[in-house]
């Protein structure tokens, strides 16, 4: 039995309006090169000037995941030849990063709450982007990107499957999201991954030899990278085969791992500091006024909506994992009242329609004051679970506010017990060798035949009798 | 009066406000001068003719209205590593030939709007990379005391060019003595400022922790007047001082009278040239006359400072150089096959043999296995190196000593040596590791050749060092004498 080492680089790009080192616009999706600065092209004799907002966004992370602030943080030089790197070096830190060790928690399948160590997170400028497209034979540059802070974030080797290498990976992104320093979208390459992978006999302290999967953008493909990547090392030690350090890059269409280059082809990137910058010196009083505008997080919210609306730990943690999920379910719960129903209707309904529709809450139809409204008048009788499902899809159609809904599909519930009597009846009258058979049967087989019975009234009346009611009345009528 | 081209920066100034000259005149003169002498000593990379004759006309124009900025008018040239917007920039390299900034340096545009007219960009060792001004693309510049020996380097156009009077200023850098070295060896007064005095930005870069901005003039009034100019914080340059600029010239005239001179035991002993010591004692012999006293003091690891200054001025060199590849700026070989021929090429072709070899000295140090043994080594070094200087200067206001071991040497002498090149520098290098400020004066001359000694300051003491330097050109003509043979 083998067990799999796993640790994770995510490169979290921050969402500063200007570069970490010019002024130039960080926005996605500019025409080529319009974005790009003198210092972004690496023009001779011209200089990085270091954005202090990169800093205090660096320095909110490290808060979050309750790690040490680097006190001098020093930007050094890696060095590398690439058309999209156009200093030729890389400004990143290497010994003294701006976060150093922390810890984040995750949740296992089982429920239990594991620690996984943040070794540091450390500030460097991403590339630009070779565009392979655009010319006959040609390589195009794009420099846009080029220049754009990013958050490198490096855990320690403690996770044990691709499952928990997601659950963290979600919860870094729960976190960035929470403090707004990120958009997080890994599909326009916000937030990237690469994956250190290696696998060693179950029960062994020593280290097998790893492979670094590179640039993986989506949760999905990162578990599904990390699985085929122990499949493809366990396949090669059974096979009394060697695994090779080197980077691989993870094909989703094949689902398959390619080597991409060696370790005897890795670059020596020769780090030094560098000269342009001075080291950056972070006083306590800086890291106070960070710390003062740090929202409240994910695992605080998780205990405080437990407490405060009574729902599960589980339902809790669903629900504050996005950050905006967590503020449309609170708005929903504080105007109906109702914290149960309220989680209940946002994890099924709202949370299931997000998934298939691949949309997010911010741009949901239905806002958190027309789901209270509904979840108010399911509490009042007025509706039932099934006409409250009607009220919701009008509500998605954009067919209006929920009391006209209710008004104009004719769906208020029937309380009125003489009318569900009498459809009671009927319906008495109607089957009366069902009616027979109830009443010959033990005790314990007539709950499952009430249904029978429900069913019809509900129909009869159009789904808009109320069920405890009918329940109760064909529970005395029936009997008789 | 004497001929135009004579007059120091002040002079120049005092005739224009007077009215005595027009800025046409002056620079006429200049340029006519420049035409005459710049072939044989090859000082200019590029001479600006018409831009210079139409600011001139602009700035007579101005002043005529009475608008016109303080400096307007006067002549100034800058070293071929300060970006120009519009005039090429080649730092002295094939790779650079073609290239047009499109912006100013900061020092640059900080001389324009004071109003001084550039005559042209001036030659250097490629990429300041040199002593001798031999290194350069464009060729090798000539000392006008002799035209077949150097005018040292790397600025070895702006020191040859004041001294041939081609103009009255000019802008140098000075990353281990590339200021005061050629000063020196060209009977020019040169000073590079304490690092972060000037902002760095536009000025292409060898070793950025070490490089700093400065001035090559004939008098130290003249720096003074242009170092109150280019001197300043400057946003983009994170290494720049935010610290006030004091008015250089309003201290000029303060007495030496109590001053002490530290004289460093290790720039005097066994090994100095008897020659150069009579030199240096004859200045001395003046700073005692003016009312300094001296005092010994020690640099205890200024012999390491050479073989440091060579492993962290290559190695910041090396990794300066790499945004030279061919891809957006600059030299690009021809046809290439793939990328990698592309940068193998373009830097092959592009860089001269002294650049190269700082490329891989300085690659070798930085790399995996060898960074501890050599720039980590370095750096400690060069803090002791700091620290001794701080030592010193608490026992006295500047240091004292030679500027180079000897007078200018002949064209090739030491091109097959490197190391004897290198050694050039050994009395310079070690006030830019600590840092410091440091200037070079005229002493009398040896064997009618120039001859200089160096003052070494506290940090921000560009003052007390000019200070100095005027009571001594003051007190002696040294900063007067001409060329024979111009």
């Amino acid at each position: 039995m083998y067990e799999a080492v796993i640790g994770l680089e995510v490169h979290v790009q921050l969402s500063t309006v200007s570069k970490i080192f010019s002024g130039s616009s960080t926005a996605f999706g500019a025409e080529p090169n319009t974005q790009a600065s003198l210092v972004d092209l690496g023009m001779p004799g011209v200089l990085p000037v270091p954005n202090a907002r990169a800093f205090e966004m660096a320095v909110k992370f490290g808060l979050a995941i309750d790690a040490e602030i680097g006190k001098e943080s020093v930007f050094d030089r890696k060095n590398y030849f690439y058309p999209d790197l156009p200093k030729g070096y890389q400004i990143s830190q290497f010994d003294k990063p701006i976060v150093g060790p922390g810890r984040v928690a995750i949740t296992l399948d089982d429920g239990t709450i594991k620690t996984i160590n943040v070794t540091r997170a450390h500030l460097e400028e991403d590339a630009g982007k070779s565009v392979h497209d655009a010319f006959d034979g040609m390589t195009g540059v794009d420099l846009n990107r080029a220049g754009t802070p990013l958050l490198e974030i490096v855990s320690e080797p403690e996770l044990r499957s691709a499952k928990e290498a997601v659950a963290y990976l979600k919860v870094i992104h729960s976190i960035i999201r929470y403090l707004d320093i990120s958009d997080g979208n890994m599909a326009q390459g916000s937030m990237r991954c690469d994956c250190n992978v290696s696998i060693r006999p179950q029960g062994s302290e020593v280290l097998g030899t790893r492979t670094e999967i590179k640039n993986v953008n989506s949760f999905r493909f990162v578990e599904k990278a990390i699985n085929t990547e122990i499949h493809r090392q366990i396949e090669i030690l059974e096979d009394g085969g060697r695994v090779i350090q080197e980077t691989r890059l993870y094909d989703p269409d094949k689902d398959e791992t390619r080597s991409m280059r060696s370790k005897e082809e890795a670059n020596d990137y020769r780090y030094f500091p560098d000269p342009d910058l001075l080291p950056v010196m972070i006083d306590d009083s800086f890291i106070e006024a960070c710390r003062n505008t740090l929202p409240e997080l994910p695992e605080a919210r998780q205990a405080r909506y437990i407490k405060d609306y009574g729902i599960t730990d589980y339902d809790a943690g669903v629900l504050v994992a996005d950050r905006d999920v967590a503020d449309y379910f609170a708005e929903v719960a504080d105007t109906s009242g109702e914290g149960k129903l309220a989680a209940n209707w946002v994890m099924g309904s709202v949370l299931a329609e997000l998934n298939q529709t691949g949309s997010v809450i911010t741009e949901f139809p239905v806002s958190a004051k027309q789901l209270a409204d509904l979840i108010s008048r399911i509490k009042d009788n007025t509706l039932n679970s099934k006409t409250a499902k009607t009220v919701f899809e009008a509500l998605l159609a954009g067919e209006g506010e929920v009391n006209a809904i209710i008004e104009a599909k004719g769906l208020v519930q029937m309380t009125d017990t003489g009318a569900i009597e009498a459809i009671v009846d009927e319906v008495i009258q109607e089957n009366p060798d069902q009616v027979a058979n109830y009443r010959s049967a033990p005790s314990d087989k007539q709950g499952k035949m009430l249904g029978f019975f429900v069913g019809q009234v509900m129909k009869k009346s159009q789904g808009k009798a109320n069920p405890q009611a009918v329940n109760q009345i064909l529970h005395s009528k029936l009997g008789s | 009066m004497s001929q135009i081209t004579d007059l120091t920066l002040a002079q120049l100034k005092q005739a224009l406000d007077d009215g005595d000259l027009s800025s046409v005149e002056i620079t006429t003169a200049f340029l006519d001068r420049i035409d005459s002498l710049n072939p044989e000593l090859n000082a200019f990379i590029t001479i600006t003719h018409e831009d210079a004759r139409k600011a001139a006309a602009d700035a007579d124009a101005a002043r005529a209205k009475g608008k016109a900025s303080a400096f307007a008018g006067l002549p100034i040239a800058h070293k071929d590593l300060f970006c120009t917007d519009g005039t090429r920039t080649t730092c002295g390299s094939k790779m650079l030939a073609d290239f047009v900034a499109p912006y100013d340096a900061h020092v640059v545009s900080r001389c324009q709007q004071a109003g001084l007219i550039s005559l042209g960009k001036l030659n250097m060792d490629e990429f300041a990379m040199g002593s001798s001004n031999e290194n350069s693309f464009f060729g090798a510049v000539r000392n006008p005391w002799d035209p077949s020996r150097v005018p040292g380097g790397s600025s070895g156009g702006s020191a040859a060019a004041v001294a041939a009077r081609m103009t009255p200023l000019a802008t140098a850098t000075d990353t281990g003595g590339s200021i005061r070295q050629p000063a020196a060896l060209t009977g020019t007064s040169g000073l590079k400022p304490t690092y972060g005095r000037v902002s760095r930005f536009g000025m292409i870069a060898f070793a950025s922790s070490l490089d700093q901005g400065g001035l090559i003039a004939h008098t130290a009034e003249d720096i003074a007047l242009g170092l109150g100019l280019i001197a300043g914080h400057d946003p983009r340059d994170s290494t720049s001082a935010d610290q006030a600029v004091p008015d250089y010239t309003a201290t000029l005239s303060d007495p030496l009278k109590g001053k002490v001179i530290g004289l460093p035991t290790q720039f005097f002993d066994e090994r100095l040239d008897p020659a150069m010591r009579q030199s240096m004692n004859d200045v001395l012999d003046v700073f005692r006359s003016l009312g300094a006293t001296t005092v010994e003091v020690s640099l205890d690891h200024i012999a390491e400072a050479i073989p440091a200054y060579y492993v962290i001025a290559p190695a910041e060199a090396s990794s300066n150089l790499s945004r030279f590849d061919g891809v957006r700026f600059g030299y690009r070989a021809e046809h290439p096959k793939d990328l990698t021929d592309l940068y193998e090429r373009s830097r092959g072709e592009g860089f001269g043999g002294e650049v190269k070899r700082r490329i891989l000295i300085g690659t070798y140090a930085l790399s995996e296995g060898y960074y501890d043994a050599y720039y980590k080594k370095a750096q400690q070094i060069r803090r002791l190196i700091k620290q001794d200087f701080e030592r010193a200067l608490n026992q006295c206001d500047l240091l004292f000593g030679p500027t180079t071991p000897s007078t200018a040497f002949v064209i090739g002498e030491k091109t097959a040596d490197p190391i004897a090149m290198y050694l050039e520098d050994i009395y310079t290098v070690a006030t830019n590791m600590a840092g410091l400020p440091g200037g070079s004066f005229q002493a009398p001359l040896i064997d009618g050749l120039p001859s200089g000694y160096q003052l070494t300051g506290p940090a921000f003491g560009e003052g007390a060092i000019l200070n100095a330097a005027h009571q001594i050109q003051t007190a002696t003509d040294w900063h007067t004498l001409r060329p024979e043979s111009l």
